[in-house]
């Protein structure tokens, strides 16, 4: 009997899942079919290709132009992440422990930063750039990515850090535990799903990122894949680069996929037994 | 990056730090001391330096990177200021808001934004939260669901923006001949929908994301002795598990609520602005970038600035507590 109801829970799951993934993808899916269509069939309106071509494929792999800006998308949105996460981290560890004045301002600030719209903080940023030297550098982007992505961070983060039972530390070393060892075993699994979702939607806000990209970059030597897709044009200045386009979009959405993939199985329930609340 | 090195290694030891300050410092072996009042312990001092010093390296980037350009475009809005006509700048104190604040094309716009924020975001609650359920608790195809389900957030928005333009162009794409009143994206209301559905195609897994990290903090044995309890289905979700997530679910509003009232992507792609679809956001954008007039574009983003503020500080009251850096959200 217990067989039979396991098989069946998974059959909901599964019909479940089927109809995420077709909500998810379908749009995915037609841009994907858009960059494998020739150009002629491009406009036909059909959901499938009717001729299949890797042409827009050879297009945008032909100079390396993209193949710099995927560089300069990878590097910067990493280094970024890892920054943004690590220094976010620390802030949340000390909103949501620690008492000390001044907290309420700094998520105060912290939101504030969140709240204005970027693009009136654009063209100052430029200035500033532009005398300090660090436009069109990786770091020119870096900083800002980690600045508006920090609110977001020590809010994700300090909101899971809050329902961490810290007493669980306290309990592990009177069981006989070492600092080290209460921390490994104990509190990071318990910090990791918070740490991982960060990280997850900080990577993709500095991935998708084209306001900063255009307006801070001027060159290949940092210029992001959203700007590059920007500057495509067709073989001739007559031609829809359409095709092209959706064959970037393809390309720069995997890893993206992969990023998820890999981050994604460390949110599971860390508190699967023993945890005594409430 | 230099900077990436030492604060990394020190968190670490921060941590330590934190945690040992307890039995460390104490003189008196009681170690509940900072709970009650004692004018600045040992203790207590050693709790505030270490505070500051882990909020203080993003504090200061945060500061250093915005400090100028939020005071500088404050600054503008009080000034008329057109690049094209520069030798007419000069300060005219709250002139510009009275400017915007009595344009109806702003009134249209607000009202447009404000449509779209509260519908959008009233919706992706919702599926998110089943979306959450559904990659958190699923027994088959986990990892592809989970990431089946993140793909439309980490696609580049203006991508994914003109592939709905085009599925919705009568001729290039599958979906415009689903209705069969001609062109969409050129009548107000199906134009308007269209962006919605953008939206929460979009960022539906931003929601579910967040709501998702936060039901891997309920722990199994709760539901399970509910279970035991003889609680529903519906009474796990409500009393067990909403409880846990509260401060999860305010973070994953507060952000998207944010990101929904400034939404210009999609717009920008899918209409333009045209039949009246602009957002307050895109009004912003056209002074600043297309018109060139500062003044009145920088006191657009202000009052945005100040509309998102007041959303914000009602949520964050709303939920009390679960708010963090609340006082008495310390646990236990």
């Amino acid at each position: 009997m217990a067989v039979e109801t396991t098989t069946r829970a998974k059959l909901r799951w599964g019909l479940l899942d089927v109809v995420v993934v077709v909500f998810a993808l379908i749009p995915v899916l037609w841009i994907a079919s858009l960059s494998f269509k020739t150009p002629a069939t491009l406009t036909d309106g059909r959901f499938w290709p009717r001729e299949w071509t890797l042409d827009n494929y050879r297009t945008i792999f032909a100079t390396d132009q993209f193949v710099r800006a995927l560089v300069n998308s990878i590097g910067i949105a990493l280094i970024a992440t890892v920054i943004a996460v690590v220094l976010g981290a620390m802030a949340a560890y000390a909103i949501s422990r620690l008492d000390f004045p001044g907290k309420r301002l700094l998520v105060g600030v912290s939101l504030l930063i969140a709240m204005f719209p970027q693009v009136s903080l654009v063209s100052p940023l430029f200035d500033i750039e532009r005398q300090l030297g660090l436009f069109d550098t990786w770091p020119g982007l870096i900083l800002p990515y980690i600045t508006f992505a920090l609110p977001l961070a020590i809010y994700t983060l300090s909101a899971f850090f809050k329902q961490i039972p810290w007493d669980l530390e306290k309990a592990a070393k009177m069981d006989g535990a070492t600092q080290g060892q209460a921390f490994r075993r104990v509190i990071a699994p318990l910090a990791a799903p918070g740490l991982f979702t960060t990280a997850i939607l900080v990577f993709i806000f500095c991935w998708n990122d084209f306001l900063f990209a255009i307006s801070l970059t001027s060159t290949e030597r940092s210029r992001t894949v959203p700007v590059a897709l920007s500057f495509f044009t067709g073989e001739s200045q007559f031609e829809d680069p359409t095709g092209a386009i959706c064959a970037a979009a393809v390309v720069i959405t995997i890893p993206i996929i992969l990023f998820v993939l890999f981050f994604q199985r460390r949110i599971v329930s860390g508190l699967t037994s023993g945890a005594v609340k409430g | 990056m230099s900077v990436n090195a030492t604060p990394g290694g020190a968190d670490v030891a921060a941590d330590e730090t934190a945690t040992r300050s307890g039995a460390r410092h104490a003189a008196v072996p009681a170690q509940r001391n900072r709970r009650r009042k004692p004018p600045l312990s040992e203790n207590k001092k050693a709790e505030r330096r270490l505070g500051w010093l882990l909020c203080a390296p993003a504090a200061l980037v945060m500061v250093l990177v915005t400090a100028y350009p939020i005071l500088y475009s404050v600054w503008l809005s009080l000034q008329r200021f057109d690049l094209r006509f520069p030798d007419q700048r000069e300060f005219i104190g709250l002139e510009n808001y009275v400017t915007v604040l009595t344009n109806e094309f702003w009134w249209t716009a607000f009202g447009v934004t404000a449509l779209i924020t509260v519908v959008t975001v009233a919706i992706e609650l919702v599926l998110g939260m089943g979306l959450a359920l559904i990659m958190h608790r699923t027994l088959v195809g986990r990892g592809i669901v989970r990431t089946a389900a993140l793909i439309p957030y980490g696609i580049v928005t203006v991508v994914a923006a003109f592939s709905w333009r085009y599925a919705w162009t009568p001729g290039t794409g599958y979906l415009a001949n689903l209705f069969s009143e001609g062109a969409p994206l050129t009548e107000r209301a199906s134009s308007l929908a269209i962006i919605m559905l953008a939206e929460i195609w979009k960022t539906t897994p931003f929601m579910a994301l967040l709501l998702m990290a936060g039901l891997a903090l309920v722990p199994e044995d709760l539901l399970k002795a509910a279970s035991t309890d003889g609680a529903t289905a519906w009474q796990r979700f409500t009393k067990v598990m909403l409880p846990v997530m509260k401060p999860a679910i305010l973070v994953a509003l507060l952000f998207r609520t944010l990101d929904a009232f400034r939404v210009f992507d999609n717009i920008f792609v899918l209409t333009a602005g045209g039949n009246e679809t602009s957002s307050v956001s895109m009004l912003a954008y056209n002074n600043l970038i297309r018109g060139l007039n500062l003044g009145i574009g920088s006191t657009m983003s202000v009052l945005i600035f100040l509309t998102v503020a007041i959303i914000a500080f009602v949520f964050v009251k709303l939920f009390g507590t679960a708010a963090p850096g609340s006082d008495d959200g310390e646990r236990r």
